[in-house]
């Protein structure tokens, strides 16, 4: 067992892997606990179909990734804010809507360039060697902001979150705080894409949210508690994906997926 | 001097007026009970209240110590909230966020929530997560946090819908309470009765004013007629 780890460690790209999946599993979940409960979790989801899109362009015009896609997602962010906040079209429909016509995009833009071949099976299902050494220091750089933001307004994000109105009624300025969490979630989803694929990066925001709401009563514990379930997925999804030869991306959502079946059931115990 | 004076208040969505120049004051320590049909006004006008919309014409003045975000709102619940992982405590602690911005509750905060806790008769359930409590308890808890964000004043949107027969006598009594310990109170209702029993003065709503002055009145008049019997037939 020792031995399997020391062995993975010495490969720089898992150490990288691993430091830049912990940051984006944190900043996603911390994140997904608001979005969640606040009913925008498909919001994450079609970011990343819009991330996907955007990454594709940026491929076949020869552009740098961030350069486009950085812009491109934090548009969609706030697009979709927009979308579900003014309610002229139902929010879910918008966000099919927008979904699917940034993968065609997409895939359209992959097809043209390169046909489909590996390029895109990297895009949607993520590859552990699509980090360079500077995503590794903008993720960290993203953990520290969101993991600040969190620490200094984590009251304010609390009260934002339970009763929108309510905030705004005692001065809380609450779009200034959505705004800044989809703004930090369309970032997060840029940074973490390619490792965890465009398909499934989303299950980061929502699962380890969901995970310990099934356990937890208060909003204190789950932060917390969705914040270690976040990075335990991670860390036994990556050594699984090592020690398997699975896809890295898929394999941390399935330990994902597991853990919700753990709590799931252990709420189930606690309350008889 | 009065807490809130409105005067030729009109509010429009998009173009369409939805409330058209009412006039209405609130003094310290009065119990306003707004009533009217669905689709009269009543939850614009409380938006209104709590500045979350500008009138389109008219004006709302508040009094000189009442600041706008010192209105302790209780709103109507929502599907988010009735399955929100968050305790008690949590609860009622947030509302003291209007006493500016900390990283963390202040001493002074938290004994304002426990104050209120026991004042509402819920810190036995401080711990416990919001989302076991029954109806009743949940209103006592928001109320609670309403308090903690001010005493002077309280804005209630439709506090007995979905209580049952005991709960709602329950709250009404607590309401009542607040309003004899000086709390002002403006509470937007269907339930006419209880409103022209519980409180002093009465707004009727129905796109315009139909009627405004003291409860006891009220029943007399053709707003109330219309309402009542419109409520009757249903």
């Amino acid at each position: 067992m020792f031995e399997t780890l020391a062995h993975m460690f010495s490969y720089p790209f898992m150490v990288r892997a691993l430091l830049v999946g912990c940051c984006i599993a944190l900043c996603s979940a911390l994140l997904g606990v608001s979005l969640v409960l606040k009913r925008f979790s498909m919001i994450g989801d079609s970011l990343s179909h819009v991330g996907f899109g955007a990454l594709a362009v940026a491929t076949a015009l020869n552009w740098a990734p961030m350069q486009l896609c950085l812009p491109v997602v934090t548009l969609a962010a706030f697009l979709l804010l927009r979308i579900t906040e003014s309610g002229r079209i139902k929010g879910d429909s918008a966000l099919a809507l927008i979904s699917t016509s940034s993968l065609a995009i997409g895939v359209i833009a992959v097809s043209i360039t390169t046909g489909l071949n590996t390029d895109i099976n990297n895009y949607l299902f993520g590859s552990i060697l699509a980090m360079s050494a500077q995503d590794a220091h903008w993720a960290v750089l993203l953990c520290i902001v969101v993991l600040a933001l969190f620490i200094l307004f984590y009251h304010n994000i609390f009260t934002v979150t339970f009763d929108e109105t309510f905030a705004r009624a005692t001065g809380i300025r609450a779009g200034i705080y959505n705004m800044l969490i989809a703004l930090l979630t369309a970032l997060t989803i840029v940074l973490g894409m390619r490792m965890m694929g465009a398909l499934l990066i989303s299950a980061l925001i929502i699962f380890p949210a969901l995970t310990s709401m099934r356990v937890c009563k208060s909003f204190f514990s789950v932060v917390l508690c969705t914040a270690a379930v976040a990075i335990f997925s991670l860390l036994c999804g990556l050594i699984c994906s090592y020690v398997w030869s699975t896809p890295a991306g898929a394999s941390v959502v399935a330990v994902n997926l597991l853990m919700f079946g753990l709590f799931s059931l252990l709420g189930k115990l606690l309350r008889r | 001097m009065a807490l809130i004076t409105c005067k030729n208040l009109s509010f429009a969505y998009d173009g369409r007026v939805v409330v058209d120049n009412i006039s209405f004051g609130v003094e310290p320590g009065d119990y306003l009970c707004v009533v009217g049909a669905n689709g009269s006004g009543k939850s614009t006008l409380i938006k209104g209240l709590l500045g979350l919309i500008k009138p389109q014409s008219g004006s709302i003045q508040l009094g000189e110590d009442l600041q706008q975000n010192e209105i302790g709102y209780l709103p109507q619940q929502t599907t988010v909230q009735r399955d929100f992982p968050a305790s008690v405590q949590e609860v009622v602690l947030s509302g003291g966020l209007n006493h500016g911005w900390t990283p963390f509750y202040t001493r002074r905060q938290k004994n304002m929530a426990a104050a209120n806790m026991m004042c509402m008769g819920i810190y036995d359930l401080r711990h416990k997560s919001y989302r076991e409590l029954s109806g009743g308890q949940q209103q006592r808890v928001l109320l609670a946090r309403a308090l903690t964000a001010t005493r002077k004043l309280l804005l209630m949107d439709e506090p007995v819908t979905g209580l049952d027969p005991l709960a709602t006598q329950d709250l009404y009594e607590l309401v009542r309470h607040l309003n004899q310990d000086g709390v002002t109170i403006i509470m937007v209702t269907h339930d006419i009765e209880n409103a022209v029993q519980e409180g002093k003065h009465i707004l009727h709503l129905a796109g315009r004013e139909l009627y405004y002055g003291p409860a006891n009145g009220y029943l007399q008049t053709s707003a109330a007629q219309s309402l009542l019997g419109g409520a009757h037939h249903v």
